[in-house]
């Protein structure tokens, strides 16, 4: 029953309905019904649900489908609160012992071994006590794998669309676009620009009409922070989506989501009709005359299509190519109009900077990057998942405090960061702290916050070859240096790795690396050579020994 | 299949829920258009192209560009599975192999009966769960040469 809000007291006023909610004494089970079902979270669910009806515990314990918890690799994970009492944390849950887990723990508060997380052979049933969570900082995920994706009501009851409502009655575009610039937080799809800056160019520009966009492609493999996002969070993208869009002065928005996000495109749906039947999208938005409604669109499967102004043409029911710039979108985008395209992470980060302000954001971070940043932790490590953490942050806190060190013996050799644009990050380095700049100087890049980690069996010419690959099969075509020198570079590296490689492949791979990245139209030939660049730098002993 | 004649009826439908602009809804026209037949027949693109009165050659030009895209037609369920970097460094290749070897299919073809067609994708975001699959749009992870081959086998029914 969404009944429509008509002004910021209403909205006030729903919210504050939901506190009594909040603070009954039930035992909340959340169950992650996301990332977590391609192992079976949905029988879990089903079938906890049906135990509490026909135990008739519905007054005792409330179940909760969330997205993604974040521990991603112990899925099926779910997370029981009894009231006063701290987070337990199980993974690995299956149908068979949802009958004890309801006895036992919900019932007794009795913690069940075998579901436990461990470290060091040691059981760690309590969230606050599990070092995967309790040295991240959750600023954009704070609602991830905690309420209910399709519940707005949940968001609005945790302050959803209070900064909006702040930026909408408080602020005027001047002072929105102040805040988020003072804030210094910058793109998180990749290539790091201004966030403040962008939409003060969008703001300035001259058109009647302008548009705002949001990139979901995330087409970079081994990346799922976005899918992560709006899949758990989709309100937090609406909501940032809208602050943007006042203060560009924008009445429309996309969302180019890939096809590949089934789960994210229906929630990101249900949260846009819920969010219109609250009158939070369309026209005299809380009554204030503001208006800015949302379309989704879907990607048909091409990487390149993540670039902006190819995006621009998929999006006008073109083929995806990119186009030079200047004109930058903020000119001369979607229909030749004004446009502003923000990642799905950087729309997330707005409500918080809104809300908080910017002097707060700040201070998470450092000088060259504030806030957070979400790393989709994958490879060789153990605990496989989503981390936040401010930036700064060390690559060995990620990899192994948080991600719990590589499984086996093998041991570490490298973190790959930033997929087929970025580069590997050796042993000797992870040490570093992670901010924009300090990532590029060891010759890979930030990035979207895909972070692989490669043990010592892995093959760094191998996974050259892997990424040059993966460009040559996702170049347009559009410019020669790209298309040619992708395929060049590929045929050399399929050579090295069969063992029929010459003394000056390596030389070559150099010298068109250099062609490639100076002469490309756009980020995905300029960035292709990168992963052999940085193979080469850090691991050429591996393109010797199979050379000789 | 195409000895078939393909039954263009639902092509109107379809396009007339992009009244409002046809031309930049092409892509959604086409990926609906492929949702009902599977494929996308060349009389329905003919089809398409009469009542939007956008040229054939542009609809070919979307068609051939976007890899989602397909002419020839597929099997009952999309198997796609992760050719992604995680999925890489965790071993799909030895899942990709078994799957090939069960259904008999290369990466892009169809099972002889129509029931499976066999893709690869570069990444599906459920890299956590590496070496992982779609069929349709269920997702599937932590696959092993068995484990694929038991999920086949049950959609196979
Ligand atoms: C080949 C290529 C692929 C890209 N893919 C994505 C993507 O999947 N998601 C994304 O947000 N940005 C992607 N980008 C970056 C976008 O062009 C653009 O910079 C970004 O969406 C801007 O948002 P931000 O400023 O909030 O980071 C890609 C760039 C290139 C060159
Ligand atoms: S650099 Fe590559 S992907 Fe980009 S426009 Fe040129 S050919 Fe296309
Ligand atoms: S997807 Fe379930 S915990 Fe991450
Ligand atoms: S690499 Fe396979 S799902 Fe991402």
């Amino acid at each position: 029953m969404l009944k429509r809000l008509k002004s910021h007291d209403d909205l006030i006023a729903m919210r504050k309905s939901g506190d009594k909610k909040i603070k009954q004494e039930k035992v909340k089970v959340s169950i992650c019904m996301t990332g977590c079902r391609a192992l079976g979270a949905q029988e879990v669910y089903e079938e906890f649900s049906k135990q509490i009806k026909k135990q008739k515990l519905q007054d005792k314990v409330e179940v909760v489908e969330t997205g993604c918890q974040g521990l991603c690799a112990r899925a099926p994970v779910m997370t029981i609160d009894p009231p006063g009492a701290p987070s337990i944390f199980y993974g690995r849950v299956t149908v068979d012992i949802v009958p004890d887990v309801i006895s036992k723990t919900i019932l007794q508060g009795e913690v069940i071994k075998k579901l436990c997380y461990a470290e060091a052979g040691k059981k760690i049933p309590y969230m606050k006590d599990i070092p995967f969570y309790n040295r991240q900082n959750k600023v954009v995920l704070r609602n991830c794998g905690v309420v209910d994706p399709n519940s707005i009501e949940q968001y609005i009851e945790r302050k959803g669309y209070d900064a909006f409502a702040k930026a909408l009655f408080e602020f005027d575009p001047e002072r929105i676009i102040s805040e988020i610039t003072s804030s210094g937080i910058r793109g998180r799809g990749g290539a790091g620009f201004p966030t403040g800056l962008k939409w003060g160019f969008c703001r300035k520009a001259k058109g009647d009409i302008k548009y705002l966009i949001c990139n979901a492609d995330e087409g970079d493999p081994g990346a799922f922070m976005d899918r992560a996002i709006l899949e758990g969070d989709p309100h937090a993208v609406i909501e940032g989506m809208l602050i943007a869009a006042r203060a560009i002065g924008s009445e429309k928005g996309y969302v180019y989501v890939r096809a590949e996000y089934p789960i994210a495109v229906n929630h990101l749906r249900n949260a846009i009709a819920q969010a219109r039947r609250l009158n939070l999208l369309g026209n005299n938005i809380l009554g204030s005359g503001f208006n800015f409604d949302l379309e989704i669109k879907m990607g048909a499967g091409a990487f390149v299509c993540g670039e902006e102004t190819a995006l621009i043409a998929s999006i006008e029911g073109k083929r995806g190519m990119p186009r030079p710039r200047p004109p930058f979108p903020a000119n001369s985008g979607l229909w030749g109009k004004p446009t502003n395209i923000n990642n799905v992470e950087t729309l997330a980060n707005i409500p918080v900077i809104i809300a908080e302000g910017a002097d707060w954001y700040r201070q998470l971070g450092t000088k060259n990057g504030s806030g957070t940043k979400i790393f989709a932790l994958a490879g060789k490590v153990k605990n496989t998942g989503l981390v936040e953490v401010p930036m700064g942050t060390t690559l060995r806190e990620i990899v192994f405090d948080i991600g719990g060190g590589v499984p086996g013996r093998s041991g570490f050799k490298a973190a790959q960061m930033g997929g087929p644009s970025g580069g590997c990050v050796p042993e000797e380095h992870l040490d570093l702290p992670i901010d924009y700049e300090s990532v590029q100087a060891v010759g890979a890049i930030m990035g979207s916050g895909g972070l692989i980690v490669m043990d010592n069996d892995t093959s760094m010419v191998d996974i050259s070859r892997y990424f040059m690959e993966f460009v040559q099969e996702e170049s347009c075509g559009k410019c020669v240096p790209c298309r040619v020198g992708t395929r060049k570079m590929l045929d050399i590296l399929i050579r090295i790795t069969k063992g029929e490689g010459v003394r000056r492949d390596v030389e070559d791979l150099k010298e068109m690396a250099n062609v490639t990245q100076s002469a490309s139209l756009c980020g995905l030939g300029q960035t292709a050579p990168n992963p052999v660049l940085s193979t080469i730098r850090y691991f050429m002993n591996e393109y010797e020994a199979l050379i000789k | 299949m195409e000895v078939k004649t393909v039954d263009i009826k639902p092509v109107a439908g379809i396009v007339s829920e992009y009244s409002d602009d046809y031309d930049s809804n092409l892509i959604a026209i086409l990926q609906q258009s492929q949702d009902e037949y599977g494929y996308l027949p060349k009389s329905v693109l003919k089809e398409i192209s009469r009542l939007t009165e956008v040229p054939l050659t542009r609809i070919f030009g979307v068609v051939t560009f976007y890899s989602q895209f397909t002419l020839i037609p597929r099997g009952k369920h999309a198997i796609k599975i992760c050719n992604g970097t995680a999925c890489h460094v965790r071993g799909v290749d030895e899942v990709k192999e078994s799957v090939k070897e069960h259904l008999n299919v290369v990466e892009g073809e169809t099972t002889a009966d129509y029931q499976f067609t066999l893709e690869t994708v570069a990444c599906i975001g459920t890299c956590f769960l590496a070496p992982v699959m779609m069929v349709d749009d269920r997702y599937f992870g932590k696959l092993t040469t068995d484990s694929v081959t038991d999920i086949v086998k049950e959609y196979s029914n």
